[in-house]
């Protein structure tokens, strides 16, 4: 087991390394030099040069590279080449509570309108209810996320007047100042993670309704809720939980678009405004921190199986 | 008493004498199926939108006007923009790129991860080892955000978007294809084949991908429409297509300062992509229903 794990967290590592050195080469390949940009394209190639040099990005590419690699390694992700050329480290620092605020709500969110939702379907087959339930896991599933969250801010925010439209209140403001903020996107970014758990949990519950255990209960005289929530229900989540890594990613790249409409200065917001700057160490140090979401959550989900489900155990 | 066995058919039935056909089951499949059907109607419309684009098109949908933020109305059955441009002209030009981009890159994607699992599940060896490795990298990120760092790196621009979203698309046909062929492969009619010398090329293309097709179909239906929320979403974050095409995501990007005081700006583009998605997901569901593929999520 022990040894899995570290198979695993050495392959996840590895993933990121090729990850980060992929976007390393391929942003200093093509063209769309951040460099000419800055000087308003109105400088010419040796005041450019100049810059370059000044910034440290006048060596060879292959240089440039081993000591980029030598300070992430370190945990130190340079400098934005912009302004006051800020830490990579501190703009990341900034954006990490939100984007895992913004997430953890919105997972939670999910799961409590998806078992619900799966357990009602699933114990109500065939009736209106359940087509109700499939109807919207399917707009749900359709939907796109950013445009939910428009959605909901020209309900709830501009019509109602409920809720904050954009922006985002640190916890240290108070509790609903930053539930509030973070209501809208949280809905609009875990709607199809909701969906999709939703779907599996009522096909799954479907099947582990007509088995033989089942029944056997039934006929013992267990009470209907007991039989449901303490002997259906944990056996339909094993393959619920196969597809929570898929549902999960799913989850952080909504995430992602969604600080975007919401202005919540998160990683996702970060990553997308620092493509748009060309600001090359923002940009790596943006796509590695959040690969690392992607990539440790898919371990975590993979190492939850054997946790939830004594059948399978890892001997490799 | 005479016991009727099951296979025993009474004589004044007729005897099927053929089974029906794969065209007459899909029928039946549709027929039966009312969402597939209101999703067929849906996209019909949609794809003559997209086909006639600008022709049929009420307004030219760069035209600037004075009736700047107008609602619904006769004139303007969807109401304008901030820039007096009419917002139904501008969905149905938008249609012709999202339908366009959908469909060409799962076309490439399809093209490029058939061939690679195909070569991957075939051949085996170290061929499997690279191209898996590769497909395994891809994997573990959501398609969407392996399109963004893609146009992070390449850029904007419609070939570049296309190229973007086709390649985040390849895994999931190379392990669709390739975890058919291992199972295809050890077939008699495979072995067969190979012992009177059938070349592997004919092998993989004459005798292999006829009988994985069933997976794939389904794959790409639901990858289309994956693929037209992708490119929705790259044009609403600025990694679109230029910005003098207006494409669903893009119309909704500009509309984003203007939702609160013109609501239909922010409803009627995001309905396009919500119901062509959920038409192609509804027929999707159906052929999965129709192949009997089982279903996986994402």
């Amino acid at each position: 087991m022990y040894r899995y794990v570290f198979r695993r967290c050495l392959g996840a590592l590895l993933v990121m390394w090729a990850v980060a050195t992929l976007v390393f080469f391929m942003l200093r390949v093509v063209p769309g030099d951040p460099f000419a940009a800055m000087t308003f394209d109105a400088g010419d190639a040796q005041s450019i040069a100049a810059l370059k040099d000044k910034l440290g990005y006048g060596q060879p590419v292959v240089v440039q590279y081993g000591k980029w690699l030598w300070h992430a390694v370190q945990g130190d992700l340079g400098n934005s080449i912009y302004g006051s050329r800020v830490p990579v480290n501190g703009m990341i620092a900034e954006a990490f509570p939100r984007t895992l605020s913004l997430a953890t709500l919105s997972f939670l969110l999910a799961l409590v309108i998806a078992i619900p939702a799966g357990l009602i379907a699933a114990t109500r087959r065939n009736t209106p209810l359940d087509h109700g339930v499939t109807l919207v896991a399917f707009l749900g599933l359709s939907m796109p996320d950013f445009w939910l969250a428009i959605l909901l801010i020209i309900f709830f925010a501009a019509g109602l007047q409920w809720l904050p439209a954009i922006g985002y209140a640190p916890l240290s403001d108070g509790f609903w100042p930053w539930l509030s903020h973070l209501i809208i996107p949280a809905v609009a970014a875990g709607t199809a993670f909701s969906a999709i758990i939703a779907r599996m949990l009522r096909s799954a519950l479907i099947e582990v309704l007509q088995t033989d255990y089942m029944r056997t209960a039934r006929a013992k005289g267990l009470g209907a809720r007991a039989l449901l929530l303490g002997q259906a229900l944990p056996n339909a989540l094993i393959p619920v939980i196969t597809v929570m890594g898929i549902a999960f990613a799913l989850l952080m790249s909504s995430t992602v678009i969604v600080e975007n409409v919401c202005a919540i200065k998160g990683l996702g917001r970060l990553l997308i405004q620092s493509i748009l700057n060309r600001d090359y160490p923002a940009v790596q140090g943006a796509i590695l921190v959040v690969s690392a979401i992607f990539v440790f959550s898919n371990l975590a989900v993979d190492l939850l199986y054997g946790l939830i489900d004594p059948r399978i155990r890892y001997v490799k | 008493m005479t016991a009727t066995l099951p296979g025993d058919a009474p004589l004044d039935e007729p005897i099927a004498l053929q089974r029906p056909t794969r065209r007459q089951r899909l029928r039946a499949v549709l027929g039966a199926d009312r969402k597939a059907q209101v999703g067929l109607a849906v996209l019909a419309v949609f794809a003559v939108a997209g086909i006639f684009g600008a022709l049929i098109a009420p307004y030219d949908p760069n035209a600037m006007a004075f009736d700047m933020l107008t609602a619904p109305s006769w004139a303007h059955p969807l109401g304008t923009d901030d820039l007096g441009r009419d917002l139904l002209s501008r969905i149905i030009v938008g249609t012709q790129v999202s339908l366009f981009v959908g469909v060409s890159t799962v076309g490439i994607a399809l093209v490029v991860g058939v061939t690679l699992g195909l070569l991957a599940g075939y051949l085996g060896g170290w061929l499997d080892d690279i191209i898996m490795r590769y497909v395994d990298l891809q994997w573990a990120f959501p398609n969407i955000i392996i399109a963004v760092y893609l146009v992070a790196v390449f850029g904007n621009g419609l070939t570049n978007v296309i190229a973007a979203v086709s390649l985040a698309f390849v895994d999931d046909f190379a392990r669709v294809s390739r975890s058919m062929v291992l199972s295809i492969r050890e077939e008699q009619y495979v072995a067969a084949a190979r012992t009177v010398g059938v070349s592997d090329f004919r092998i993989m293309w004459r005798h292999i991908l006829p009988n994985a097709t069933a997976p794939i179909i389904v794959q790409a239906t639901v990858s289309v429409s994956y693929a037209i929320l992708a490119e929705a979403s790259l044009s609403f974050l600025g990694l679109g297509v230029e910005s003098s095409t207006p494409t669903w995501g893009l119309i909704l990007s500009d509309a984003r300062s203007f939702v609160s005081r013109a609501w239909w700006l922010g409803i009627f583009p995001g309905l396009a992509i919500m119901l062509t998605v959920l038409s192609i997901n509804f027929i999707g569901d159906a052929l999965r229903d129709y192949f009997d593929v089982r279903e996986t999520a994402g």
